[in-house]
């Protein structure tokens, strides 16, 4: 399996707040790698660092064999790697289907009717609503507008951030499968949750992040069975 | 009476216009462009030099000026406010308050400050008569450019690809930038079109009252203000009503309380509004992000 995402080394700072101290990680192509870890421990830095929000101090972050440093945050998407945010942020006062839109936003105009298509069929649910002003609708339709909306660029490789965060038990089952399918269909994933049991049992591999470091890392069934994961992340 | 809802409407539709820079720029940028009213005053003395010192017919004056206003906008707001888009939003407000000052001297550097009489744009041609009432073809003209402004501005955010992302960009910059779209052209293009319009607002304003000097821009400009916020700061069916209200309330006032006091009323009534509904009468509801 080629490697798609490399990150290497890297140090993110907030001010004088050293957040990321040293992280390094890859995703394979095909596969879903999880970043697992308490609040705080520096899981949605690291995305928004790989997305271009934030700066890096140093290190090396690599997709598909190129260096992203440096390229404009509006930029990374072009280059197939898309972000899912925490806290979903779809954009409230806009319709579904202008949601989408803007998730396409970079894509030539000819190739948006097909991606819209392809979401649908992905999450029927939007499509019934695809008038309705964004806001109204339920927690997990907006997770679902935000999970199709990255789908909308076409990326690669889409970066999910707590996409359970907020929802019932049922929807979280279902947004996971969602995930899976997503994978199937050849996307590759990268996967911050703090659900963690759900997050091992459908990635392939899996980090533990604290306080901004790595120190845990393997196969996601390997660390799903393991004694120090499970007395911290799975509840004993 | 109807002479003046006329007139009021005629004015307003000016407030209106200029309303609309304030409020497309608070919208996306989050900020107070108070230099916003000297663009207008800019526009003012292009068109006229236009027309008195090269002879330029009306047409061609309003579009050169227009440019120039469009351009100016851009260029105030990459020197100025770019530079400050993660400073407080104070400095931000300070330092249009301090453009607003630097554009008000160089106008008065450049045309002094004896009021120049801007010509009559619709010279020769004769006023509609609606019963008793007399309409100037420069009310017509305003009331019309307004409407127009109006439907093409909402035509454009609400269908155009570069209309939505400025309504992306306006609830939530980092998502925006995450699907793309380059924040800082939307600013640009969104201070582009505020400052042409305010272009075009100069030029009706003039014409309806032709006395042109380095102040023109301020008093209109900060009623403007006072219309958008009235109207709902960041929407622009807002900015437009409150714009027309805030017309007909001073004609009003003007002709049957007091000229002296018509402005103390038009800002007593925005008080008003603001302790009543402090959102403005159609701003959106500021809901807390959980």
């Amino acid at each position: 399996m080629a490697t798609m995402l490399k990150v290497n080394d890297l140090h993110v700072y907030y001010g004088s707040i050293h957040a990321i101290k040293g992280v390094s990680f890859e995703v394979n192509e095909g596969e879903i790698v999880t970043l697992i870890g308490a609040n705080g421990a520096g899981k949605s830095t690291t995305l928004n660092t790989i997305a271009g929000l934030l700066k890096p101090r140093t290190g090396e972050i690599e997709f598909e064999g190129s260096s992203v440093l440096g390229v404009p945050a509006h930029k990374v998407v072009n280059k197939g790697l898309a972000l899912c945010p925490e806290g979903r942020r779809i954009f409230q006062h806009l319709t579904v289907e202008e949601n989408l839109e803007m998730g396409a936003y970079t894509r030539p105009a000819d190739e948006v009717a097909e991606s819209k298509e392809k979401v649908y069929e992905l999450f029927p649910r939007m499509k019934e609503r695809y008038k309705q002003t964004a806001g109204t609708l339920s927690g997990g339709e907006q997770q679902m507008l935000a999970m199709g909306r990255a789908l909308m660029s076409k990326p690669r490789l889409l970066m999910l951030d707590e996409p359970s965060m907020g929802l019932a038990p049922i929807l979280v089952d279902q947004i996971f499968e969602i995930i899976e399918s997503m994978n199937k269909a050849g996307t590759t994933i990268l996967l911050v949750e703090q659900n963690a049991r759900m997050a091992l049992s459908v990635a392939s591999r899996a980090y533990v992040l604290e306080t901004g470091l790595i120190t845990m890392s393997g196969d996601a069934d390997k660390l799903l069975n393991d004694d120090k994961v499970k007395k911290a992340y799975l509840g004993g | 009476m109807l002479d003046y809802l006329i007139s009021g409407i005629s004015l307003g539709s000016v407030y209106a216009i200029i309303a609309l820079g304030y409020t497309m720029v608070y919208g996306i940028a989050k900020m107070l462009n108070f230099a916003h009213g000297d663009v207008i005053m800019v526009g003012g003395y292009v068109s006229f030099c236009s027309m008195s010192y090269l002879g330029w017919g009306p047409l061609p004056a309003i579009l050169f000026s227009i440019l120039v206003c469009t351009l100016l906008g851009i260029t105030i707001e990459r020197m100025a406010y770019k530079p400050l888009r993660s400073a407080t939003s104070l400095a931000v407000l300070i330092t249009a308050i301090g453009v607003s000052y630097l554009l008000q001297n160089l106008a008065l550097i450049i045309w002094s400050s004896s009021p120049k009489v801007y010509p009559d744009l619709f010279g020769g041609v004769e006023p509609v008569m609606i019963g008793e009432t007399r309409l100037s073809f420069a009310t017509i003209v305003t009331i019309l450019a307004n409407i127009i402004i109006m439907v093409g501005l909402t035509l454009f955010t609400n269908y155009t690809k570069i209309g939505k992302a400025m309504r992306a960009v306006s609830e939530d910059k980092g998502a925006a930038t995450l699907m793309g779209i380059n924040v800082n052209k939307t600013i640009s293009v969104t201070f582009a079109i505020g400052s042409g319009l305010a272009a075009i607002a100069g030029v009706l304003l003039l014409a309806s009252y032709p006395t042109l000097q380095p102040t023109t821009g301020s008093m209109p400009g900060i009623k403007a203000f006072t219309a958008a916020v009235f109207g709902g700061i960041g929407s622009i069916p807002g900015a437009m009503l409150g714009g027309i209200l805030l017309g007909v309330i001073e004609i009003f006032a003007k002709a049957y309380i007091s000229t002296q006091l018509s402005d103390a009323i038009v800002f007593g009534v925005l008080i008003i509004v603001l302790i009543v509904k402090p959102t403005g009468l159609l701003g959106k509801k500021v809901s807390e992000k959980v």
